[in-house]
């Protein structure tokens, strides 16, 4: 006993060294195959509020080119909504709506590493809820992972465990849309058969079989595709529409249905 | 020796903001977000409880880890160089580095920057690997830790030589 005990003493720091590398292993193991932390990640109220100061302070020196894009926005919804004053017959109702859109800031972006998550500055208070599903002006960005009172923090495109279903725009054939971490102005789509005709070039746009996304959201074009290794499916390198490198403003999509559509589909599986 | 303890709590402190804040943001060339808080492995005194040194870098790395949301990687990163710095110290300053004479303003430049750049190459090693955590991207690992592992070298040496510690 007495042996054991001084070898314990006398390799105390090792045994010590043992026991923090394996809380952190199984850390960062727990974060390769599982959701994020509920409890310590970006969007929990200490490191939310210091990402939100470290940006209020940021955003004023990009304030002129953000706005320049939202009046750029803001033109093109003003078109779109000019021209349906005389084609729609039926008056707006906001409760018929099926999806609903807020916007939110973007605190902490992050487009480096292998698992993506961005922060933003909407959470629990505003009805912000886990999966709404993420836009910017120009493409998709990813779906709400988890939400803390005053932010929230959103999987982005660009994450390895990020799957999102696609289509090619005019067409029905869908495919998964994943990440193989190489280059962040590229994704990749997947599974779809090697039938379709691609063209390089061609507009990728969400699909509808996610209750997350709107069906035909923008996210790219076609750059480069080729045969997978069975070649029986396509392997498609899409470029993202958003530039990920540069994001402030983002907007929130909720579906309406979404519950009921999930509930169904979860008896049916039953 | 109060002080000194003052002083690293301020460095922690002031480290983890300055990394989350402007380094994680950096994205030089595309990817490269140097972890300057290195330094303070190389800042932190020398004759200290290794207890209590191993502690404290877990503590760094995880609170970098919860900003950046790569959970736990920095942590483990740091707790390595913590635990391995008296063999580096060893290997570039000699057997006798834990004397009571021994202090840095005694060693020559060179020894400080093979200090610091092991302390960065393990660190960088260990965070790419198990971030990406796949032999089949070798390749991408050792380019993000070479790329990454020089600018945060070079950056480190600016930041010791600009705020460069008296008494130690």
């Amino acid at each position: 006993m007495q042996r054991i005990i001084n070898f314990v003493l006398r390799y105390r720091n090792a045994f010590l060294y043992a026991f923090f590398a394996f809380i952190a292993l199984v850390m960062t193991i727990r974060s390769h195959s599982y959701h994020q932390s509920k409890f310590f990640n970006s969007s929990r109220w200490v490191t939310g509020s210091i990402y939100g100061a470290g940006s209020d302070v940021s955003s004023y020196f990009n304030l002129q080119e953000e706005n320049k894009r939202l009046v750029e926005e803001n033109q093109q919804l003003r078109r779109i909504l000019f021209n349906a004053q005389y084609d729609s017959i039926e008056p707006l109702d906001s409760t018929l709506a099926v999806y609903q859109v807020m916007n939110a800031k973007l605190i902490k972006n992050s487009f480096t590493s292998p698992r993506n998550y961005v922060t933003i500055d909407k959470g629990e208070e505003d009805g912000v809820h886990q999966d709404m599903g993420v836009i910017t002006t120009d493409g998709i960005l990813g779906i709400v992972e988890n939400v803390s009172n005053g932010f929230a923090t959103v999987q982005s495109v660009l994450n390895t465990k990020s799957n999102i279903n696609a289509k090619i725009k005019g067409t029905e054939y869908f495919g998964s849309l994943i990440w193989d971490t190489k280059d962040y102005t590229l994704v990749q789509l997947v599974d779809i058969p090697r039938l379709v005709p691609l063209v390089v070039g061609d507009t990728i746009v969400t699909g509808g079989m996610s209750s997350i996304f709107p069906e035909n959201v923008p996210i790219g074009t076609i750059k480069k595709y080729d045969l997978n290794d069975a070649k029986s499916f396509y392997n498609i390198d899409v470029e993202l529409f958003s530039d990920m490198a540069n994001i402030k403003n983002v907007y929130l999509i909720e579906n309406k249905d979404k519950e009921e559509i999930e509930e169904l589909e979860s008896r049916t599986i039953e | 020796m109060n002080n000194t303890l003052i002083i690293n709590m301020l460095r922690f402190v002031l480290l983890i903001i300055t990394q989350v804040l402007i380094f994680n943001n950096l994205n030089f060339l595309g990817f490269i977000n140097p972890f300057v808080y290195v330094v303070f492995f190389y800042w932190y005194p020398i004759k200290v409880n290794r207890a209590i040194f191993m502690l404290t870098a877990f503590l760094l790395g995880l609170t970098i880890d919860i900003f950046s949301d790569t959970l736990a990687l920095n942590a483990l990163a740091s707790v390595t160089i913590a635990y391995a710095r008296p063999a580096i110290m060893r290997f570039c300053f000699g057997v006798n580095y834990d004397f009571q004479s021994f202090s840095f303003k005694n060693t020559t430049k060179v020894q400080r920057i093979t200090f610091l750049a092991l302390l960065v190459l393990i660190h960088h090693l260990i965070f790419f690997s198990f971030e990406i955590l796949s032999i089949a991207h070798f390749l991408l690992i050792l380019k993000k830790v070479f790329a990454t592992g020089i600018v945060t070298l070079i950056l480190c040496v600016l930041f010791s030589s600009l705020f460069s510690p008296k008494t130690e």
